[in-house]
């Protein structure tokens, strides 16, 4: 396998004024991985700052409902409310050691937003964070949040006015700012070794996972799910149990149904495709245009996905599933009611599935959902324009 | 010879033009490009239209949503190609366009229908040497320039392997950044230009940022080849919606303020660079 591949996707489809910067992040993530002094640091700020390790919650409740023994891993607990934080300390931090002066980010939810705000904050580093209008409209909370811990918020008008806007308008401004700069991509996707260094920065959600799984069960789970968007969260969860005996199952948007084309469901209904610097599965007409996508969650309304995903797919080690906005709005009311939990819109895809797969588990079968981030964020919107109180 | 080899030996430095295809529609889009040829654009650089140019700036970015909203497709692409190609049989017609658009068409197929409807040469803006290596054979067997990039921050090793699978000219990016006008180009365009010049007998045309007639002059002066422009000429489109003569009139008074930036020269049948280099 080449560098910066999975199988035959990923890759860095970049035009060549980023080269250079690539190359410069690939060499300083590659010695520091290897410096304690770096390690020690993370380790630091993910431990006695961001709140880590996240608690793996025994759900009874749900359990007794579904038929099965279910856990959720708990990042909505991790400071910032989703597991955005685990990458933004890890690239931020990385930055430092760069020399780097200033942190540019994306954000569809605005959760990655927040996470490079707060890294930024602790860490000294000015913040400007590039968002689509509409999602700066429909996650206005998250917008204030960002400007509160003094990070300056781009309003992004082409094109779709979406995340995949957002990448575009980051990446434009790294290629002009590239000496001081340090582009803090926040899913596993875009060019080599973006998609290596946010799952590393992740596989903390599973490798806790998989500990804390050992000492309460004894064993491994037998499921374990997560929402798919860019495809972050899912893949810090998946990494540790790729060579397990359990089965994991990515839960992609399924908006208004796969038939109705109004989804985010690249690898469930999407095919191979370059896209914002990588190769993967993308929605797309016959042309290789991108097409316009849809989620009733911000992050997970995204035409494409991480290449380790895609690899996955193909390799049948990951089933990739979709879920609608209706079944995501069902699980965010119900895990509120009966576990006291509201998790978010994204993280309520991977509940909704839990939900729908119950028949097919017995009473025995661990599963474990990971609950990506809390759903204070969604609240408002789920308040105003699906329809009231629960 | 092929058609840019004969420009290149012909003349120097070239104006090199870029539009976009379909922009604002496919039929006014012909009629861009006729009257940038009369109006003695030496190269016609044509843009494929994407729905996510991250390379352009905001100017060219418009024009691909204008594009594509029009209704623009590849087929449509090479249609205008073949258009200028009878109107135009000597002028150089490079495609430039995102990687995207070519893999999904297939390579090979996109490098032969480029080549059936006249095309000279392709660029594709975010497909880096690395990963260049399955346009190489479709480019040779079709028989289509494949024109690279260099950035300011290329490193010379880079440069010598991109050198390696360039043909045609190399287009040399003034500037850290994406494509758009700036107040100023950077002062150090002699230094990349004559750092590229010692690796390679291909002509160097410069371009990202060229806007003014002064731009014209400095990239001249700094020994290019040739010199490219692109938002200075899109912008007309956008500033002329539903007035086409307006339109025409304007951009051939631009081309010919931008072209006055090469200074008269003295002897044209020498070519500039044999000069430049004593």
């Amino acid at each position: 396998m080449r560098a910066g591949r999975y199988g035959v996707y990923g890759g860095q489809y970049v035009p060549e004024t980023l080269m250079s910067a690539l190359i410069e992040l690939e060499e300083t993530y590659a010695r520091v991985r290897e410096d304690p002094e770096f390690s020690r640091r993370l380790s630091w700020y993910l431990h006695e700052y961001a709140g880590r390790e996240t608690p793996l919650t025994f759900c009874g409740n749900l359990s007794r409902d579904l038929g099965c023994r279910v856990y959720l891993k708990r990042e909505d607990l991790l400071h910032g409310g989703a597991h955005k934080l685990n990458n933004t300390l890890g690239q931020a931090l990385m930055a430092k050691f760069m020399g780097k002066r200033r942190l540019i980010a994306e954000t569809g939810a605005g959760q990655h937003g927040v996470a490079t705000a707060i890294a930024g904050a602790v860490l000294d580093l000015p913040v400007e964070v590039y968002m689509g209008e509409v999602d700066t409209r429909r996650q206005a909370l998250n917008v204030f949040r960002m400007e509160l811990l003094g990070a300056r918020v781009v309003p992004v008008a082409s094109g779709t006015r979406t995340l995949k806007d957002a990448i575009n308008a980051a990446m434009r401004d790294w290629v002009a700012n590239l000496g001081d700069t340090h582009y803090l991509l926040g899913s596993c996707v875009g060019p080599h070794p973006f998609p290596r260094i946010v799952r590393d920065f992740q596989s903390v959600i599973g490798e806790e996972a998989r500990r804390q799984i050992l000492e309460r069960e004894g064993r491994l789970p037998d499921t374990v799910v997560a929402c798919v968007g860019g495809g972050s969260n899912a893949i810090g969860i998946f990494y540790p149990f790729v060579n397990d005996d359990v089965r994991l199952v990515g839960v992609e948007a399924g908006g208004e149904g796969l038939i109705s084309g109004r989804h985010g469901a690249s690898l469930s209904a999407g095919s191979v495709g370059v896209f914002q610097g990588a190769l993967s599965y993308l929605l797309q007409d016959g042309d290789g245009q991108a097409l316009e996508t849809h989620s009733i969650a911000a992050g997970l309304d995204h035409p494409s996905v991480g290449p380790e995903h895609a690899m996955l797919k193909d390799a049948g080690r990951v089933r990739y599933e979709a879920v609608t906005d209706a079944e995501a709005l069902h699980a965010f009311r119900y895990l509120s009611r009966v576990e006291g939990i509201i998790p978010a819109l994204e993280s309520a895809h991977a509940v909704a599935y839990a939900l729908r797969a119950a028949d097919n588990l017995d009473e025995d079968d661990i599963l474990v959902v990971n609950l990506s981030g809390r759903g204070d964020k969604d609240v408002a919107d789920v308040a105003n324009v699906h329809g009231g109180a629960a | 010879m092929s058609r840019i080899e004969a420009l290149f030996a012909r003349k120097n430095p070239v104006f090199v033009g870029f539009t976009v295809a379909g922009d604002p529609d496919r039929e006014t889009s012909f009629g861009v490009a006729k009257t940038m040829v009369d109006a003695g654009v030496d190269l016609l650089e044509i843009a494929v239209p994407y729905s996510d140019p991250v390379a352009d700036g905001p100017v060219i970015e418009r024009a691909h949503v204008r594009a594509l909203r029009a209704g623009t497709t590849p087929d449509d692409v090479f249609a205008l190609v073949r258009r200028v190609r009878e109107y135009a049989p000597p002028l150089p017609l490079v495609l430039f366009t995102y990687y995207n658009i070519v893999y999904r068409r297939g390579v090979d197929r996109f490098f032969a229908e480029a080549a059936a409807a006249g095309a000279d040469g392709i660029l594709i803006v975010d497909l880096p040497t690395e990963e260049s290596g399955e346009v190489a054979p479709s480019a040779l067997r079709h028989g289509i320039d494949r024109i690279v990039l260099i950035a300011p921050t290329t490193s010379p090793e880079r440069r010598q392997k991109i050198l390696g699978g360039a043909s045609g000219f190399v287009y040399l990016i003034s500037l850290e950044g994406v494509t758009g006008e700036r107040d100023h180009l950077p002062p150090n365009l002699a230094g990349l230009v004559g750092a590229v010049r010692e690796k390679t007998d291909l002509p160097l045309a410069v371009g990202f940022g060229v806007s003014r007639p002064e731009h014209v002059a400095a990239v001249a002066a700094a020994g290019a080849d040739g010199v490219i422009v692109g938002s200075a000429l899109v912008r007309v489109i956008e500033e002329h919606p539903g007035d086409e003569a307006g339109m025409h009139e304007v951009l051939r008074a631009v081309i010919r303020a931008l072209k006055s930036g090469f200074a008269p020269d003295p002897d044209p049948d020498m070519p500039r660079r044999e000069r430049v280099e004593g």
